[in-house]
């Protein structure tokens, strides 16, 4: 039950900011961030109860109601260590998205929030939706406010990039749906139950061949939200059109509910065809981090750079899921958490240097650490962050997915290594134009404010705890993982 | 003394984020006291851990300090570790001992300097990462060192952001380096792979038991440290960077560029030397990129006119001995000429600091001249430091760990007469730039204005490294002078003893043999540039001589090599495709249903003899179908 209560807060205080906002739009955003923090509280509570892990299982908690019995739909919801782990990062930086829109917002705050924590509530079910149904419900229960999101409080060219985000995304969660009847059917005539629960569904055994075609249509939708080269073009103009909290959102949220659909259904309910497809995903995971490198390196624009550094980044966490090892798979969470953060940090910098400077011209910079230096500062620290410096939690991540994928294919392995070498050529090049050089513009501009600075003084403080002492992520993740390994073993 | 072991580098760390967080509200006098005063204390602690290590259990004596578990999963565990034995110890000695007088010494060198506190942070930040790569006792926490040293370079290369060039050559040397760190990673992957753990100690221990000798596996691997290696310190294909990192700060060149990160790879060579033991082509190919690297940086050191360009040159020539050193097996020599070119380099490069200053940041030695009456204290120390970089017979440090390297290369087990050669003549081109800098910089005549003389806190630190150029040398004399050998011995508990292949001649022939060049090497210098100039001008107006001139001063053109082979394609590449490839492709999708969906729409216009046209040419279409099936 405690699973469901924030969720439904989040839903009751998104109608009431919009409800209250016609009113007094300053209330809007106090009850917005409540609410964050009260999921955020609730879970934080979870996982201090739950550090240690529950003995002989990897499930937590185990919620479940009938919703509607006639078809086999139950409102069935379940936490492990990883999705206990992602719903800290889901309310940690939907917190964060509030702060950082409390006054970028101007026009129709009350609906803007009310998206804004819709989307978080969609979020937050998917991570523990164990029926495929309220999955499916969830998953699009994210999807259109953040299409609003976009649409409305977007930037210039927000109706492209909105389309573009809903068709791509909506496409995939298609093709999901009919894979997931079409499991819902088969194991339905097998068993003469027909049902939606993940745990009913694990049990189908299905024929190789239809299995082939049902598993592409839940990793079609999964890759698509990762995003695997070549699917992912909806993002950069997504994330660069979106407002602050949106990047924010898409690149430290959406991105990962696509490697979560993955270890959660693919690799369980697909092992075989998993296996079979495994070196290709590698090799696909491979180009991504290259690609995304180059793309990033050539852009002008900064939301649009650092939209393709999440590229090269979750080519990572599709190469570290395919390896079914356990350090790479504790490497690809601690991608989820450490991209969330750093990203996250970058694309709320960038929002603060659009905010100030009306451009996101990269070229119009240059010098700015001389105006601002604490925001130089912490650009360095997420820049460094984002090229993998030890210390900081991203080195972790991609040094335990390089580990782990090394003793399955050190070929692809070696490939990907360049990528660290690209990452920090991009890198220096994005802070070496934006905040070093000669001053380029003129005027004065305010360095972070008290907001600002609580805001990336709290993710400077995450990604660095991430980075010496991860241990507790490990420890919390393990059991859940080992599940999904010994799932899918029978593949390997 | 083992408890106290995480205050060497945790008291530069604590200075650092002081700095870092409250700088800018600290008086001048603070941030100087906080930044010098943490290396200072964390140097005492390295001397007294030294002093214990002498006292008493020196048999083999170990420190182990865990602090707490990094990361563990499945079969890998990976604590912070940090473990000193006698090797750590002579590094952790340099970097606080030397960082420390660099710190002092700065500390009056950056005083005017707007950011004065960003400085002593990254310096802060600097020797902890540093202390953290020689106090490692997993490849993990090293690879966290060895990137922090990479990452505090890059800040202070680029310490004055707002010169363009400056942060250009930061992020020359941050991604040259980054090359050979992949180069790092890719081996510590292998290494964990084939022996599935990453601690030093296991590693060493399990390598012989798990690998033949010369197999392929540890070949590979072995390569793999060195590529890691010559990216930090500058080894050809990878030195392009160094010269261009003198952008930073003197202080800043004489610690990082010169004393301590440099050597990192030396280091990372001589911790892991029985992997190295087992590859006999590894060792060879160490040894021929120690010779390759002293020529050619020589060469260039040469011709070079900017003061501290000669000094980089002459570091990445330095450590190429060093390198060569390594790779014939010299364990103890290698380590020995780190150390005293520790004292002599860092010592060089403080004092051309104080004669830039002086000048007015002049930094061509043409435009010098004459210091020798102004600042004669400055003098002295600079030969001193210059004479023990040429390797001036028995009174300087650099003799004693020069002569060794030479020896070693021809006699040791992995030497021969080539690499001898190549060191005999990395010899002689030294001793020249070095009289050939000590002449052109203090004699003649002045032909700058000069500014104020520099504070004691600046002559202190340059005496001191003075007198350490000198005496560093005498804990280790050749074999056939005087029987002491202090440093070796203070090393054989860690790094094995250097063997001897049969059929050398006598050690006495070599030493004289390499004597006499170092000495006509200093008479050249001397001869060209004050006894008769009148050679050089007219070498300089020859085509051969100004040609050879041209490419040693570039470089050997490796810029432009890498220019055209390297950064030019990959600019190309992704300024083809910045508008992204595959966002043309689903662009094409839309335009294709636009196009598509307004020919359709094209076709319901509301005219009714369109309408009327269409049934009949329909009707016309399935009759002729109709027919003809």
């Amino acid at each position: 039950m405690i699973l469901v209560i924030p969720i439904i807060v989040l839903l009751l205080g998104g109608c009431s900011c919009w409800l209250s906002a016609s009113k007094r739009f300053v209330v809007c955003r106090w009850i917005a961030l409540v609410a964050m923090l009260a999921g955020l509280v609730v879970f934080s509570s979870l996982a201090m109860t739950y550090r240690g892990g529950v003995n002989g299982t990897a499930w937590l908690i185990d919620y479940r109601v009938n919703w509607i019995p006639a078809i086999g739909i139950s409102f069935h919801i379940a936490l492990d260590g990883l999705s206990l782990i992602l719903q800290l990062l889901t309310y940690f930086l939907g917190t964060l998205a509030v702060l950082c829109s409390w006054t970028e917002i101007r026009q129709r705050t009350g609906f803007y929030f009310f998206n804004l924590l819709a989307t978080i509530a969609g979020i937050s079910g998917v991570f523990i939706a164990m029926d495929l149904f309220l999955f499916y419900f969830f998953w699009e229960l994210m999807l259109v406010p953040m299409y609003f999101l976009i649409a409305i409080w977007g930037d210039s060219n927000r109706r492209y990039a909105s389309y573009k985000f809903f068709i791509f995304t909506q496409a995939g969660g298609l093709l999901m749906l009919l894979a997931i009847l079409a499991l819902y059917f088969i194991h339905g005539q097998q068993t003469g139950a027909y049902s939606f629960g993940y745990f009913d569904l694990l049990q189908t055994t299905i024929q190789p061949s239809a299995a082939r075609w049902i598993m592409s249509g839940f990793l079609v939708a999964f890759l698509v939200k990762l995003p695997m080269v070549p699917l992912h073009n909806w993002l950069p103009d997504a994330h660069s059109e979106a407002p602050t909290a949106g990047s924010l959102i898409l690149a430290g949220l959406l991105l990962k509910t696509g490697a979560y659909g993955i270890l959660r259904f693919v690799l369980t309910l697909f092992p075989e065809q998993a296996a079979a497809i495994a070196s290709w995903a590698m090799l696909m995971g491979v180009i991504g981090i290259i690609y995304g490198a180059l793309l990033a390196f050539a852009q002008t624009d900064i939301k649009r750079l650092i939209a393709y550094t999440s590229v090269s980044h979750m080519g990572f966490v599709l190469l570290g899921i395919f390896s079914f090892r356990e350090i790479a798979l504790q490497g690809v969470v601690m991608q989820m958490l450490a991209h969330g953060i750093s990203t996250g940090a970058l694309f709320l910098l960038a929002g603060m240097l659009k905010e100030r400077l009306h451009t996101r011209e990269i070229n119009k910079m240059g010098g700015l650490w001389t105006l601002m230096p604490a925001m130089g500062g912490a650009a360095m620290l997420f820049t460094m962050a984002s090229l993998g410096l030890p210390m900081l939690g991203n080195f972790i991540a991609e040094f335990l997915v390089l580990l782990g994928t090394f003793q399955v294919n050190s070929t692809l392995t070696t490939i990907a290594s360049i990528g660290l070498v690209l990452a920090a050529v991009y890198s220096l090049r994005m802070m070496q134009s934006v905040f070093l050089g000669p001053l380029a513009i003129s005027g004065t501009y305010r360095d972070l404010s008290l907001r600002e600075w609580v805001i990336i003084a709290v993710l400077s403080c995450s990604i660095v705890v991430l980075g010496l002492y991860p241990q507790p992520v490990m420890d919390l993740v393990k059991a859940a993982l080992n599940n999904i390994i010994h799932h899918s073993s029978g593949g390997i | 003394m083992q408890q106290y072991l995480f205050l060497i580098p945790v008291l530069p760390l604590a200075g650092f984020l002081l700095l870092a967080l409250a700088g800018k509200t600290m008086s001048k006098r603070a941030i100087a006291f906080t930044g010098t005063g943490s290396v200072c204390v964390a140097a005492l602690i390295a001397i007294l851990l030294c002093t214990d290590y002498l006292s008493g259990n020196s048999g083999n004596a170990v420190y182990i300090q865990s602090l707490w578990q990094w990361f563990q999963t499945a079969e890998l565990a990976v604590g912070l570790t940090l473990r000193v034995d006698a090797l750590s110890l002579v590094f952790i000695f340099i970097i606080t001992f030397v960082g420390a007088l660099i710190h002092v010494f700065a500390s009056a060198y950056m005083r005017a300097d707007r950011d004065y506190a960003r400085f002593f942070a990254c310096m802060n930040l600097f020797v902890a990462s540093m202390l953290v790569l020689v106090m490692a006792d997993n490849l993990v926490l090293l690879y966290l060192g060895w990137e922090g040293v990479g990452m505090c370079s890059y800040l202070l290369i680029g310490f004055w952001y707002e010169t363009a060039a400056n942060c250009r050559a930061a992020n020359k040397a941050f991604i040259i380096t980054r090359i050979g760190d992949t180069a790092l990673i890719i081996g510590i992957f292998l290494l964990f792979r084939e022996l599935g753990s990453l601690q030093i100690p296991a590693i060493l221990d399990q390598a012989p038991q798990r690998f033949s000798s010369g197999s392929g596996a540890i070949t590979t691997i072995a390569l793999l440290l060195l590529a890691g290696g010559m990216g930090k310190s500058a080894q050809v294909p990878l030195q392009t960077w160094l010269p261009d990192a003198m952008a930073g700060p003197t202080p800043v060149s004489a610690l990082i560029h010169a004393a301590t990160m440099v050597t990192a790879g030396v280091y990372l060579i001589a911790r892991m030397h029985t992997i190295f033991l087992l590859s006999p082509l590894a060792m060879t190919v160490t040894a021929a990129i120690g010779s390759i690297t002293l020529i050619v940086a020589g060469c260039s050191a040469m011709v070079q006119t900017d003061i501290k360009r000669i000094l980089a040159y002459s570091t990445i020539s330095q450590i190429g001995y060093m390198f060569l050193a390594l790779g014939v097996g010299a364990w103890s020599a290698a380590i020995f000429h780190f150390f005293t070119h520790a004292f002599f380099k860092a010592l060089l490069f403080l004092a051309a600091g104080v004669v830039i200053e002086y000048l007015h940041h002049e930094q061509d030695i043409f435009r010098m001249g004459g210091l020798k009456k102004q600042l004669p204290l400055v003098y002295y120390c600079f030969l001193a430091g210059a004479g023990s970089l040429a390797a001036v017979p028995l009174i300087s440090a650099g003799f004693y760990s020069k002569d060794a390297i030479l020896w070693y290369a021809y006699s040791a087990a992995g030497g021969n007469a080539i690499f001898w050669i190549a060191g005999l003549v990395g010899a002689f081109i030294t001793a020249f730039y070095s009289a050939r800098l000590v002449v052109v910089v203090f004699w003649g005549d002045r032909k700058t204005p000069v500014g104020s003389p520099p504070g004691r806190t600046m002559t202190i630190p340059l005496v001191i490294l003075a007198f350490l150029s000198i005496t560093a040398g005498f804990i280790e004399w050749p074999h056939n002078l005087l029987n002491v050998h202090l440093f070796s011995e203070w090393l054989g508990t860690v790094l094995p003893a250097t063997s001897l292949r049969g059929g050398h001649p006598p050690e006495f022939i070599l030493q004289i043999v390499a004597v006499v060049i170092t000495l006509s090497g200093i008479c050249t210098g001397y001869y060209l540039y004050f006894r008769n100039t009148a050679v050089l001008a007219q070498w300089k107006s020859s085509r051969f001589p100004a040609a050879a001139r041209e490419f040693f001063f570039s470089g050997w053109k490796f810029d432009a090599l890498y220019n055209h082979l390297v950064v030019r394609p990959f600019l190309f590449l992704t300024g083809i495709n910045k508008r992204d490839v595959f966002d043309r492709l689903s662009d094409g999708i839309v335009t294709f249903s636009k196009q598509f969906n307004r020919s359709l729409s094209f076709s319901q216009n509301g005219s009714l003899r369109w309408y009327v046209a269409g049934v009949l040419i329909g009707i016309l279409f399935i009759i002729t179908i109709q027919l003809i099936l």
